[in-house]
């Protein structure tokens, strides 16, 4: 039933759907600067968020991806940059004059006040007439499935709940765009999932451009429709969850997102954004974009995702030896870790522990550690970046 | 067996101790309560005949009904004003960065450090030399320098349990900062606001050292009045005012802890 709802034309409340035919983009930040003190909280930073879109910024903590969150809310000011919000310039705005909707991590709502109270806050800030409030409060109560609670006090209420009175409360002003403040890491896992398929319900019925910060890429790549990946107060990589995933344009990028196994290796060619390298004795294309100059003979290292390896018997022509070292149970699929033997490898160090993940149980049995394997490495799928330091 | 012995007389000598420590601090008061309804004139304990008449003196005695009235004048202002300035710095120290922060913090709690004889003395040498000397602003300003920290502590915890994020999200709502405060932080200021006013109120009440320098005969506070009847009397008359005083603060606490609860009042519980 929801998913018609998904299919429903342009967004209602979006008054940008004039003739104009490219909108200006829901957020830009130009060149924005944060520093706090000595310490550079964001660097120079370019980024545009479109018109309806999910956007996820993506980054372990200190990463800068809150900082942005608060540039655009108005809570911090840049130090340098400009931020325009619909087309708007509001570097020098105050928050209360932005008309952002925010969600935070543990929600923030007003203990002194009732689930409608909290609700039609920013209602009676803006002066609303009480009837219209009473009619848009009990709409974004039923949005959230919250109609029955109008009365409670938020500390009556579960996690869960207060989460929907919090988002109820952001969207009921019609924000121009919403602000995600990691707002599920207080739920518990099997809510969470729950609340963030009804999340991007709502979100993609409202047409609402959201702004959402996580440091969970789980959540990131199943809710977004572009990532911004970032550490150290930079952007790392923007691209839709997939092209983070497969085409890691930046070592960080690669080891953050997904569990990701390295492979040393050594350039043997480069044709444009690939090369061809050679991991022991074996040959492989791989993509390079990331490697800045092309240097045969060089040591690089070649990422690959754990259930992109294939275990063969020992000694099987075309696979790497490995040793079993250990089988990690998880539910749904076991974790092999290997240790590879890179002997052979000049200049590569001893060895390295490698994660193969198999579905089924096969291997309990039959893979106890200690046990020789051959691992076969794909011909896609691999990436090749520079050696650290 | 053994075991179990040995944790039942460590839980009742814990018990034991728990009592005596209790009991001697109730005490001194139990001791006065007593006396104060002894029937003869000399405080003794426990008296030998019990009578209400030293209650009688004590409330129509001239030097205490003027004490009392001037007591709850200057209490009333100078908590209040107190509770005014003290908000005010309270936030200033909590929630902004300047220069000699640091100093005003240190300048607004010293008088926990300067004892009450020192702050009343240069009070009492200040305002004569500006020709005011004896007068009820100088009893009261005496009373909110003293009470002055406490009501900082009281607010300045209330504050540090608001989470900020609610006056953020607020803003984010529409609220200019003038409605944050109004609709959002004073609401939840308030049990501190009480807590820090009822603290202040009873310090202020009890204030003995300070204000015998600055008070005069017109201006004296009950305590000042205590002392001087002290000196020339010993009937329990004192024995009965000090149960009065104990009466109205332990009246107060329980109105305060019907409206508000104690907990909550006295920052003892968390704010949220």
């Amino acid at each position: 039933m929801l998913s018609k709802a998904v299919d429903l034309s342009p967004p209602a409340n979006l008054p940008g759907t004039a003739p104009s035919p490219r909108p200006a983009p829901a957020v830009r930040l130009d060149g924005v600067v944060k520093r706090f003190g000595t310490v550079t909280a964001l660097e120079e930073t370019w980024l545009q968020v479109e018109q309806g879109e999910f956007l996820t910024l993506l980054g372990p903590s200190g990463c800068g991806k809150t900082t942005l969150l608060n540039l655009m809310a108005g809570f911090l000011e840049a130090d340098a940059g400009e931020i325009f919000i619909g087309g708007d310039l509001v570097t020098a705005t105050p928050p209360y004059e932005r008309q952002i909707g925010i969600v935070f991590q543990n929600y923030a709502l007003f203990p002194h006040m009732s689930v409608a109270k909290n609700v039609g806050y920013g209602l009676r800030m803006r002066g609303v007439g009480k009837r219209e409030i009473a009619e848009r409060v009990g709409q974004a109560l039923d949005l959230v499935k919250l109609s029955g609670l109008a009365d409670r006090s938020p500390r009556q209420l579960s996690g869960g709940q207060q989460q929907r009175v919090a988002l109820a409360r952001a969207l009921v002003i019609r924000p121009k765009v919403l602000l995600l403040d990691e707002p599920f890491s207080a739920l518990d896992k099997n809510l969470r999932g729950a609340m963030q398929v009804e999340l991007k319900e709502i979100q993609r019925r409202l047409g609402v451009t959201t702004v959402f910060v996580t440091h969970d890429q789980g959540e990131a790549l199943s809710m977004s429709d572009r990532i911004v990946v970032m550490s150290a107060g930079r952007i790392r990589q923007i691209g839709t969850p997939d092209q983070v995933y497969r085409h890691p344009q930046d070592r960080f990028v690669a080891g953050f997102i997904g569990d990701v196994n390295r492979l040393p290796a050594r350039l043997e060619a480069c044709a444009g954004e690939r090369a061809t390298v050679t991991i022991r004795d074996l040959r492989r294309e791989v993509e390079a974009g990331a490697l800045r100059d092309c240097a045969p003979g060089a040591a690089v290292d070649v990422f690959v995702r754990p259930d992109h390896l294939t275990l063969r018997p020992a000694g099987e022509p075309g696979t790497l030896p490995a040793r079993v070292a250990a089988l990690v149970y998880q539910g749904s699929h076991i974790d092999l870790h290997a240790d590879l033997d890179l002997s052979a490898t000049e200049g590569a160090s001893a060895g390295g522990r490698v994660v193969v993940r198999m579905p089924g149980q096969g291997a309990l049995a039959t893979h106890a550690p200690g046990t020789e394997i051959g691992l076969l490495v794909p011909q896609a799928g691999l990436v090749a970046f520079p050696p650290e330091g | 067996m053994r075991r179990g012995l040995r944790t039942r007389i460590l839980g009742i000598s814990g018990t034991l101790l728990v009592a005596l420590i209790l009991a001697f601090i109730v005490l001194p008061a139990f001791v006065v309560t007593l006396a104060a309804f002894n029937d003869r004139a000399i405080l003794s304990f426990p008296p030998a005949k019990y009578s209400t008449r030293w209650f009688t003196r004590a409330l129509t005695y001239r030097d205490f009904q003027t004490g009392l009235w001037n007591s709850l004048v200057v209490t009333a202002w100078a908590s209040s004003i107190a509770l005014a300035v003290g908000t005010g710095f309270a936030i200033a120290l909590k929630r902004y960065a300047f220069r000699l922060k640091d100093t005003l913090e240190g300048v607004l709690l010293s008088p926990l450090i300067v004892p009450h004889f020192t702050i009343g003395l240069g009070l009492l040498v200040l305002a004569t030399g500006l020709g005011a000397a004896r007068g009820f602003a100088v009893v009261v300003v005496t009373h909110v320098i003293v009470v002055l920290p406490f009501v900082i502590r009281s607010v300045y915890i209330s504050l540090q349990n608001i989470d900020e994020r609610l006056e953020l999200a607020a803003a984010s709502l529409g609220a200019r900062p003038g409605r944050v405060l109004t609709t959002i932080t004073l609401p939840l200021l308030a049990p501190g606001l009480v807590s820090g006013w009822l603290f202040a109120a009873i310090l202020s009440f009890n204030e003995f050292t300070a204000s015998l320098f600055v008070t005069g005969q017109a201006t004296q506070t009950l305590p000042v009045a205590m002392y001087g009847y002290v000196r020339e009397f010993a009937d329990p008359t004192l024995a009965a005012v000090s149960v009065i005083y104990i009466a109205v603060t332990a009246a107060l606490l329980t109105v305060a802890n019907t409206f508000l609860g104690l907990g909550k009042v006295l920052n003892v519980e968390q704010g949220r």
